[in-house]
């Protein structure tokens, strides 16, 4: 089957004052129609910056290579207009704040009904009822006086509903969620993500979740791609990530001891800085803060390598067991 | 909303009161005798002076002048000019067309030229567009109105013939011959307005445009011109609508340079004269007039605001 998003060598650089800076580095993953892949990582280590590149959302400065295919179509190749018509209709994405994400001069329905419009060519009165069943497929209750009110007028978890539903208002082939829950308390924050899973199998769209909670990806993604200073240093299916973690900064981040019925984990902290973009020394990135470092680390730079079916990490010692 | 209106409306009334009561002591400030002006020849004559002041009231106390002028305004009643022996309010119903008309119009060129200039620059924020956009700006806002009138005049009037030096013909007589006569003020005032239009459009779409729902207009796949016109420029109105209020409201107070250099008989003028020639009534009319003016302009600024600001629909 054809993945709803695959991506290959996907790099990021800006072009800043100080000169050019690589925020993404051969990133590659790939999702299926109705699966969820996470990904996790530190901030700063390229996940939104992955995100707008995929949807196209960059700035000026910014500069994309790889090859991006979404459901097959190559995105790096089409021209801004048709990547445009795809944006909403094909791919959506939904922010990590539901507080401005919304205009605040519109709406909730009108804003919903215009994505509407523009890509299924409703008119104004159809597209804002089709918004109305939108708001009550995300389980809004009281769903045609909601669409009347302004973002103002409704909570965060409400707000980021809006989003859902207006990023899923055209069954985009792929979702990306990035951090759609950090913002939001923790029983909305499970609501929400219940209610992606929900939709996504009503509607087969695969997703990428973007998070900093661990206990998110166990309980709801597939697979799990792990971040670092712009590369993904390890992919896994979502269980064997907790079972059996590979780089030694994913141990990093579940922490001494992780545990698939314990408490949710955070991100554990771990000390060190990472690699200044601009200088990256030869070797491998995590070394200054890897406890399992060895001489040869700061020499040879490991590729991600292929371990077992669907798991793969970038660590000379991997796999750990064997080291 | 209904009670919002009616206290906004209440308010008005002690910012009036205050008002009137700076205008009729200001007044007391100016030197002259009004009384020696008005009697012209015969100013060397006492009785003829007593007579004035007696009539005039000019001879009672200042409070006593200022209470009898703000029963019979509250009556509707302005009183009579000095001078031109008319009605005040029928001198401002005189004037005030000419000024609105004059007012619009430089509005309107300020709006056309302002806001659009303030949109571009602002989406293409440092590149040439930007700067040329900017040196646009700053040349309409310091280019001083009487030179601008002037060299509109020397060129279009003298050297090319095209358009009247001066002079004023109501749009209900003639409206082509009117929009001759006010079409090369109204750029003049006009282009300083557009200015200070452009630098706050800019400024406004400025934050506008790096708002987090700019960037979900754009993940829906919205065009760039709705992005801009539609998310963003709605947003940043609302502090353009409050400077465009003030600054239609400070047209309409009149432009005494302006309609001095083209001859234009309106507000400016009429205080212009008024004031030379200690025509108190006049003064104090028009003032108050301009006064109200400006305080129904801000209140048609709020008004607005609640149609663009969902926030502010509620109260
Ligand atoms: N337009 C830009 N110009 C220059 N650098 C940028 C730009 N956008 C992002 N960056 C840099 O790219 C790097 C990755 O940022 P990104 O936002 O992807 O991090 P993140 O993983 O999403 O972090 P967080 O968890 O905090 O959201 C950061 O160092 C950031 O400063
Ligand atoms: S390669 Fe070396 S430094 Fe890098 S993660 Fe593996 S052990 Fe640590
Ligand atoms: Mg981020």
């Amino acid at each position: 089957m054809t993945p709803a998003l695959a991506v290959t060598g996907l790099t990021v650089s800006f072009a800043t004052d100080r000169g050019v800076f690589r925020a993404v580095d051969g990133l590659s993953f790939s999702v299926a129609p109705g699966e969820t892949l996470a990904i996790v990582g530190e901030s700063g280590c390229g996940k939104s910056v992955s995100s707008l590149a995929i949807m196209g959302l960059l700035e000026g400065n910014a500069r994309v290579g790889g090859d991006l295919r979404l459901a097959g179509q190559d995105l790096l190749a089409m021209t801004p207009e048709a990547r445009r018509k795809l944006r909403g209709a094909d791919m959506a994405m939904i922010f990590q704040e539901p507080m401005t994400s919304l205009n605040p001069a519109f709406c909730a329905g009108n804003q919903i009904a215009e994505v509407l419009a523009l890509h299924r060519g409703l008119s104004r009165h159809a597209a804002y009822e089709e918004a109305i069943r939108a708001l009550d497929q995300v389980r809004i209750p009281d769903a045609r006086r909601r669409a009347a009110q302004y973002p103002h007028q409704l909570s965060g978890g409400m707000r980021q509903r809006v989003m859902i539903a207006m990023a899923l208002a055209c069954r985009p082939k792929l979702l990306i969620a990035d951090e759609p829950t950090t913002a939001l308390d923790v029983t909305v924050q499970a609501q929400i993500l219940e209610l992606l899973d929900e939709l996504k199998r009503e509607t087969g769209t695969a997703i990428v979740l973007i998070t900093h909670d661990l206990g998110v990806v166990a309980d709801h993604a597939e697979q799990v791609v792990v971040m670092y200073a712009g590369r993904a240093v390890e992919t896994a299916p979502g269980e064997a990530i907790f079972t059996h973690p590979e780089h030694p900064y994913t141990i990093g981040l579940l922490g001494a001891a992780p545990r698939l019925d314990g408490p949710r984990g955070r991100l554990a902290s771990i000390e060190g800085t990472v690699p200044d973009p601009m200088h990256r020394p030869p070797g491998c990135g995590f070394a200054p803060r890897c406890p399992f470092a060895v001489a040869e680390c700061t020499v040879t730079d490991p590729a991600l390598t292929m371990l077992a079916p669907g798991h793969a990490a970038a660590c000379l010692l991997a796999p750990l067991e064997a080291a | 909303m209904i009670g919002w209106l009616l206290r906004r409306l209440a308010q008005i009334i002690p910012t009036l009161l205050i008002l009137s009561v700076m205008i009729f002591g200001l007044q007391q400030l100016m030197p002259g005798d009004p009384a020696l002006i008005l009697a012209g020849e015969e100013r060397g004559d006492p009785v003829v002076l007593a007579q004035i002041r007696a009539e005039l009231l000019l001879d009672r106390p200042i409070a006593e002048q200022y209470f009898v002028w703000v029963s019979k305004v509250v009556q509707g009643d302005f009183g009579f000019s000095w001078r031109i022996r008319m009605p005040v309010s029928q001198l401002i119903l005189e004037k005030l067309p000419v000024t609105f008309q004059l007012a619009t119009m430089a509005f309107v060129i300020a709006i056309v030229i302002g806001v659009p200039l303030g949109i571009l620059s602002a989406v293409r924020r440092d590149t040439p567009t930007d700067w040329l956009a900017n040196a646009v700006a700053l040349a309409g806002i310091s280019t001083p109105n009487f030179w601008l009138g002037i060299m509109m005049i020397l060129f279009f009037s003298v050297n090319l013939g095209w358009l009247p030096p001066s002079g004023y013909v109501p749009l209900t007589e003639d409206w082509r011959a009117s929009l001759a006569t006010t079409i090369m003020p109204a750029f003049v005032l006009g282009s300083g307005i557009a200015g200070v239009l452009m630098r706050h459009t800019r400024a406004a779409m400025m934050t506008a445009m790096a708002q987090d729902y700019v960037r979900t207009a754009r993940a829906k796949g919205m065009a760039e011109g709705v992005v801009v016109l539609k998310h963003a420029f709605r947003n940043a109105l609302i502090p353009v609508v409050t400077l465009g209020a003030i600054e239609f409201g400070r047209l309409l107070a009149g432009a005494v340079l302006t309609e001095q250099i083209f001859t234009i008989p309106g507000f400016g003028k009429l205080i212009v004269d008024a004031v030379f020639n200690r025509d108190y009534p006049v003064v104090q009319g028009v003032v108050l007039a301009t006064a109200l003016i400006f305080v129904v302009l801000s209140l048609v600024a709020d008004l607005l605001y609640m149609a663009i600001n969902p926030r502010l629909r509620q109260a």
